[in-house]
């Protein structure tokens, strides 16, 4: 009730409860009309779960959410529709065989006719300037031009708060832009914004106030403005931030792994073709891959690893020699080491403990297996190197991979690869999900490596982690790899550009395979 | 009513091994007062099907014999079910490796020696693989799924043992009854213990169980079969082939199954008959499950099933029990089972309570 205007959000003592786990613990702050609000957390502080009881989605077990300032209860999305509260989730829900126009009317709450409805989208597209096409279909769409039909669902209800999900993580860095100018336009006009995201730059750039959640406790509410990002990062992990130096001891030697001409059907349904792919990493030398998600990183990945089938045998090529008819196992026993995205089910096996899952990927090159036979020893003093080696957070090698939290994990799989020595590591999103903590651990040991002389590929849609840890870059779009660039003086306005920000060629932009349920929730 | 199954969040390791028991445990009470209720004398049948075998030790013989291919069968199919390989049609395997003994048997009736009967077990086994390579085949190279293909197999397996018993394989000298001629000494299972009726089956079956355990738990293979089954993903990340994984996983279980049918032709039957489908094969599904899908488990789980077959028998004759009966407890144990390993994997919680264990501090949400 400052300045004697009713907030438009408030929140006290909101408590979510899930079996093992206390997701919100006595979480207050609130929002003003007009103010874009950021909630900052890393990965598991509780904001997703705070914002699906404001939603409506889910109820708080203990607390209070007031609505102008009036004490509310949002029993389900449609009571929170009827408030003005608009959300904007990650994970579009938009059917791909339906026109942009069809799509909006399926998710209005009451029958619109299909002439009003046409004008009244069109309007919201005039004043906001969101550029899209009501009649194309949603499978012909970018994943910007796909955020935009959601965000003009919401605007539709002239919702006087819009909740946005992490809106940036798949976005182009011209389609943040893009964003912002229509979030800023909105709140110009009176409408709050609950900005969710750990992307600090953002928020320093966005927003008027940031409520930090850290273990689903509120640890600060800032003004990201006059906040470094170090600060607020410090604020979200909870500790101070080790600086992680790229460069030191690296020297860049010979060519390494050859990729030309690698061209691969898709894979299954919702597979990406690759095509015509060529790069080359030296030693020493990290190569990144940016891309939005969806363009062919996860074939490239099976491709370089081998557990996609390859025909013709130099389009890989390592130390010189054609490999790319072989298979997943004679690839590592050469050297080359792949961590693919998916750490739960592809990268380990989660009811596995930690020793078996160190046989999967380990047991060639460290002698886990005699005549067939597995030894167990062997497997689990590798395993307890990797946990001590990497300071995994578990109670033992006994414990199960699924009983590891996503960053810990993600070290346990980092390591296993990397005290293998291999000569190639192609690692897909190291760092998708993981606190901030184990990020940087992940990304000094991707740098020891190429330091020791490795060849690393980094595939990730996290443009500002390539940035900050490759020497050579290159975009993938629609299973096209772009010509690769030195990370130093790149241009972060091109690099955006060739993830796919433009689309006005039609014919072009009618081959787009991008799927947002293969985009990994966070 | 609102009730909800809500995922625990770690199975407990006691009532993995507990929920077997306690599924012959309600198998048996539950049994026993539904049978009572429409009128037949419900725990008598009890006594008799699930007790009276134990306690009678001139029915032990009976078990052995009857233990050893449930056992033999089982742990193929365990083999494949770890793997998520889904071999359904056991009983049709079963029922050409014992075709294809008998099929040697016929060419042999004039020759002597101690080769014929390692050779008809060789073709026993090898019946076995032929039946299940179609299913192996259709799978890996056009995603046929294999628990359809397996199943309706046996069905032609059945049309083609009739054909076989009541044309070109009839004896000549068996009255127009439809069956083969009889094995000769050197075409039939040595008994191991003499003035008992057990043959050389249920020492194969130990035999088999014990490589079965070496193999499920120390080699690489074994290690393969389980990861294909726990994340077919991450098994190809590991660079385990998900074909070569069906097929070994296949042949294995239509191999057991075969030398299973081979030891019952060349054993308790003598002959090939029309009556040689026992539903083993089925059975021995059961059997698996019961038995947790580890090679001890289905020896045990092996005898308990063929406690069953006897005690059926035995209340047949002493309480006039009907002897079909017996093939609904032994449904009821897999219901009970499959029931159990639900509630072991999850809990029921009724909509709008508090969901247990929620006083930890620990936010992941």
């Amino acid at each position: 009730m400052n300045d004697g205007v009713a907030d438009r959000l408030a929140l006290s003592g909101i408590v979510k409860r899930f079996p093992g786990v206390l997701a919100n613990d006595r979480v207050s702050f609130a929002v003003k009309p007009g103010e874009i609000h950021a909630l900052l957390g890393e990965n598991g502080a509780g904001k997703s779960t705070l914002v699906k009881m404001i939603y409506g989605i889910m109820q708080p077990d203990a607390g209070e959410i007031f609505w102008n300032g009036a004490p509310t209860t949002v029993s389900n999305p449609k009571v929170a529709r009827k408030l003005g509260i608009g959300m904007v989730f990650q994970h579009f829900s938009l059917f791909e065989a339906l026109t942009v126009l069809e799509n909006i009317a399926l998710g209005m709450d009451a029958k619109i006719p299909a002439r009003e409805l046409e004008a009244r989208v069109g309007a919201i597209m005039q004043t906001y300037g969101l550029k899209l096409d009501p009649h194309r279909k949603v499978s012909t769409l970018s994943v910007g031009e796909r955020q935009r039909i959601e965000i003009v669902r919401a605007l539709l209800l002239n919702p006087s708060l819009l909740i946005m999900d992490e809106p940036t993580s798949v976005l182009t860095p011209q389609e943040v832009e893009q964003l912002f100018v229509v979030l800023r336009q909105l709140a110009s006009e009176g409408c709050s914004i609950l900005y969710i995201s750990h992307k600090l730059h953002e928020i320093k750039a966005l927003c008027d106030t940031a409520t930090i959640l850290r273990s689903g406790k509120v640890v600060d509410t800032c003004d990201p403005r006059v906040e470094t990002s170090r600060s607020m990062a410090e604020k979200m992990i909870g500790a101070g931030l080790k600086d992680i130096n790229k460069t030191a001891g690296r020297e860049r030697g010979r060519e390494k792994l050859v990729v030309q001409h690698l061209s691969l059907p898709p894979v299954g349904e919702f597979g990406t073709a690759l095509k015509d792919i060529s790069f080359t990493v030296h030693e020493g030398e990290i190569f990144g891959i940016a891309g939005v998600a969806g363009n062919g990183q996860n074939a490239l990945l099976l491709a370089l690893s081998g557990e996609e089938a390859v025909h013709e045998a130099d389009m890989i090529m390592l130390d010189g020699e054609p490999i790319a008819r072989q298979k997943t196992r004679q690839r590592r026993l050469k050297g080359i080491a792949s961590v693919p995205e998916e750490r739960n089910g592809h990268a380990s096996v989660p009811d596995f403990s930690l020793s078996d899952n160190s046989v999967l990927t380990a047991r060639d090159r460290i002698g886990m297996v005699i005549s067939g036979l597995i030894r167990p020893g062997t497997a689990q003093s590798y395993t307890g190197k990797v946990i001590d080696a990497f300071s995994v957070k578990t109670t033992g090698i006994k414990s199960t991979a699924g009983s590891l939290s996503g960053g810990n994990l993600q070290k346990y799989i980092m390591g296993r690869e990397i005290l293998q020595n291999p000569s190639v590591l192609v690692v897909s999103q190291p760092t998708w999900g993981v606190d901030a903590g184990a990020a940087a651990a992940i990304h000094q040991a991707i740098i020891d490596l190429a330091a020791a002389g490795s060849a690393i590929v980094v595939i990730s849609q996290d443009l500002d982690e390539l940035l900050s840890l490759c020497d050579t870059l290159a975009v993938i779009n629609e299973g096209r790899l772009s010509a690769p660039m030195a990370v130093e003086g790149a241009d972060v306005e091109e690099i955006g550009l060739l993830m796919g920000g433009i689309h006005g060629d039609p014919e072009a932009s009618a081959e787009m395979h991008v799927h947002p349920e293969t985009v990994h929730a966070d | 009513m609102p009730i909800k199954l809500e995922k625990r969040p770690q199975p407990s390791r006691l009532m993995i091994y507990l929920t077997p028991v306690l599924a012959v445990a309600l198998t048996m009470i539950i049994g026993g007062i539904v049978f009572s209720l429409i009128g037949f004398d419900g725990f008598g049948a009890v006594r008799e099907i699930f007790f009276a075998p134990l306690i009678n030790t001139l029915k032990w013989q009976d078990l052995a014999v009857k233990a050893a291919p449930l056992v033999i069968i089982a742990v193929g199919l365990s083999i494949g079910y770890r793997a998520n390989v889904w071999n359904i049609g056991a009983e049709g395997q079963y029922i050409l490796g014992g075709l294809a003994a008998t099929g040697i048997a016929l060419m042999t009736k004039d020759m002597s020696g101690p080769w014929i009967l390692p050779l008809m077990a060789l073709a026993g086994i090898a019946g076995g693989m032929a039946w299940v390579a179609v299913p192996a085949w259709l799978r890996t190279r056009f995603q046929v799924n294999e628990i359809l293909t397996t199943l309706m197999l046996t069905y032609v397996s059945i049309n083609l043992l009739n054909y076989l018993v009541f044309g070109p394989w009839k004896s000549p000298h068996a009255f127009g009854q439809p069956q083969t001629i009889s094995f000769s000494a050197d075409q039939s299972l040595p008994y191991i213990i003499p003035g008992t009726i057990v043959q050389a089956g249920a020492p194969i079956a130990i035999i088999i169980v014990f490589i079965a355990w070496f193999v499920v738990s120390r080699s690489l293979f074994g290690f393969q079969i389980k990861t294909v089954g726990a994340a077919p993903f991450a098994a190809r990340h590991a660079g385990f082939s998900a074909s070569q994984t069906i097929w070994i996983a296949l042949l294995v279980s239509g191999g057991l199954a075969g030398l299973a049918g081979m030891l019952e032709v060349a054993g308790p039957f003598g002959r090939m008959v029309p009556q040689f489908p026992t539903n083993y094969g089925f059975t021995a599904i059961i059997v698996a499950f019961l038995g947790r899908l580890h090679p001890v488990g289905i020896l045990i789980a092996g005898i308990v099933l063929a406690i069953t077959f006897v005690g059926g028998e035995v209340a047949q004759t002493t309480i006039a029990f009907p002897y079909p009966a017996v093939g609904i407890f032994q449904s009821m144990m897999l219901f009970f089972l499959l029931a159990g390993d639900v509630l072991v994997r999850y809990r029921l919680r009724l909509r709008g309570s508090t969901p247990a264990g929620s006083t930890s501090g620990e936010a992941q949400a």
